[in-house]
């Protein structure tokens, strides 16, 4: 992958495939959640071959559940990889998160305590995953709604622990880091200080809106409002130590007319084209 | 903790009142306990409306909605695939009290199951009126086909109720009083997207003997036997032209 030929993407919404289909701003991309599209053949497939024809894709997986305590499932990992070879896509990551356990799966990225005995069973999920697929996936770092008692690990040097166990990449979404400071009381930007950066193989940018009951105290990663200016600001600061990282503008909820998440993807576009690296990321 | 102690507290947490544990109070009593639980039940419904759209045009969104959460309890999803889940719905309405009303949304929402198969089913190529005009008087009788993977069929005995979920797919309101009798479906994807087609008992009896694997002599017999009057060559250009049918050797590509 050459991290230079695409810049800002965007999620490919069923809503808006045929204008998709026909825009060719430069180095656009699209992301969907494999989810959606581990059918057995018909038209979703050749929905996604089409738009693969024509731009990269990346694959963001919501379900693999790897943190878990149990192997994902193997059925679903093999359609996974058929997928994947399918579409040959540009980056494929998934959370640190779990969502499906003992059969039962909830539609939602969960939390744990991030301990030594988690940290091996995620990165032995992560290996596993990455032994069916044969290349490396992109893990991010979940929004937080919680106070979550026995962690051992301050996340960002969990999420390096498993980027030195496993030789995975980063996602690192900008509007998760916001929220959860914000949730929880820390400093974005000193965790972004800690952040493994030299990892960062993507990064995810996202509108987010206050809880209607408890307000501007629990801010909720709804992905249905552009993305705020305060996690632009911090974005801005992070390509800046980065260099230019493919970028996604996700939107899930309350879509827009297409030009306006164009017009938001510019912005990220723009970012990244006018960005001085002090590393060479795209070395 | 265990993180397997954890992740089976933290579920039983989402669905309803936990086990008593002093941890998990101290989790579901901060505010953002309630993200995931709303997060969780919204996922779940949300998917519900999306694979069951006729069913919620005809009963309205909130009691959709109402119906789904109970559903999705009930019947919580088993894995990420969410464009596949809600298979068991139109049993639970089936024996749902609330629509006891509506006797006949338990055969429309699974007609709306058999679009969402039919949609998701494997790739095959489906024989045209060209393989008919090949068969011989000698060999046709004995020959077999199988229904295309993604070929559904569905009989409802007391209400129209093919007619009724077309009417909402295609937007438009019956143009007719309803002619309240049993009908029949056959959802195909004979190219890109699904498509649907009245069918007769007697379409019902050759698909059923089709897939079990009868030769066509077999299942013409079938469907006569369902309805004597069936007219046997209409039958066999619809299901052709609607691509329902492929060679038994065939795989799915």
């Amino acid at each position: 992958m050459n991290a230079c030929t695409f810049t800002a993407g965007l999620s490919l919404k069923p809503q808006h495939y045929d204008e998709a289909l026909g825009c060719s701003a430069p180095g656009l991309w699209w992301e969907v959640h494999p989810e959606n599209y581990l059918a057995d053949g018909g038209p979703r497939l050749a929905w996604l071959e089409a738009i693969r024809a024509r731009h990269p894709v990346a694959l963001h997986g919501v379900s693999l559940s790897l943190a878990a305590d149990a192997p994902p499932d193997a059925a679903q990992l093999a359609r996974l990889a058929a997928l994947a070879r399918r579409v040959e896509p540009a980056i494929v990551s998934e959370h640190l998160a779990w969502s499906a356990w003992r059969g039962q799966y909830q539609p939602d990225l969960l939390p744990f305590p991030r301990t030594q005995a988690a940290l091996q069973r995620i990165a032995d999920n992560i290996a596993r995953t990455q032994d069916v697929l044969q290349r490396p996936i992109a893990i991010e770092n979940p929004t937080h709604y919680l106070h979550i008692d026995g962690h051992d690990w301050p996340e960002a040097e969990f999420l390096a622990e498993l980027v030195r166990r496993t030789g995975c990449a980063l996602l690192l979404d900008v509007n998760n880091v916001y929220i959860s400071a914000n949730n929880l009381g820390f400093d974005a930007q000193a965790y972004l200080d800690a952040f493994p950066l030299h990892a960062v193989a993507e990064i995810h940018l996202a509108g987010h809106h206050a809880d209607p009951v408890h307000g501007d105290a629990l801010l909720i990663d709804s992905h249905d409002a552009p993305v705020a200016p305060a996690v632009w600001a911090l974005y801005a600061q992070v390509i800046a130590r980065t260099g230019p990282v493919p970028t996604l503008i996700e939107r899930d909820d309350q879509l827009p007319a297409f030009s306006e998440l164009l017009t938001e993807r510019e912005q990220a576009h723009n970012a990244l084209t006018s960005v001085q690296p002090e590393e060479a990321a795209c070395s | 903790m265990q993180l397997s102690t954890f992740q089976d507290g933290f579920s039983a947490a989402l669905l309803g009142p936990a086990v008593d544990a002093p941890w998990l109070s101290t989790l579901e009593s901060q505010p953002g306990f309630a993200v995931y639980r709303n997060t969780v039940l919204k996922g779940c419904i949300d998917a519900l409306q999306a694979n069951y759209p006729t069913v919620c045009q005809l009963v309205g969104d909130d009691w959709f909605r109402a119906a789904a959460a109970v559903f999705a309890r009930a019947q919580p999803p088993h894995d990420g695939l969410l464009v596949d889940y809600g298979a068991g719905f139109a049993d639970f309405l089936a024996g749902f009290a609330p629509a006891a009303e509506l006797p006949y949304l338990s055969a429309v929402a699974r007609l709306d199951r058999c679009w969402t198969e039919c949609h998701l089913a494997a790739d095959a190529t489906a024989v045209d009126r060209h393989w008919l005009a090949q068969q011989t008087p000698d060999t046709l009788p004995q020959a077999s086909l199988r229904p295309h993977p993604a070929a559904r069929w569905a009989w409802c005995d007391e209400h129209p109720a093919y007619v009724l979920w077309q009417s909402h797919r295609e937007g438009r309101a019956p143009t007719e009083p309803l002619d309240w009798t049993g009908d029949g479906a056959l959802l195909t994807r004979p190219h890109a997207e699904v498509v649907w087609h009245p069918l007769s008992r007697a379409g019902m009896a050759f698909l059923d003997a089709c897939a079990e694997g009868h030769t066509l002599e077999a299942a013409a017999t079938s469907a006569l036997d369902a309805d004597p009057t069936a007219d046997f060559a209409a039958l066999i250009s619809t299901l052709l032209d609607a691509g329902a049918l492929i060679p038994t050797d065939s795989r799915p590509g």
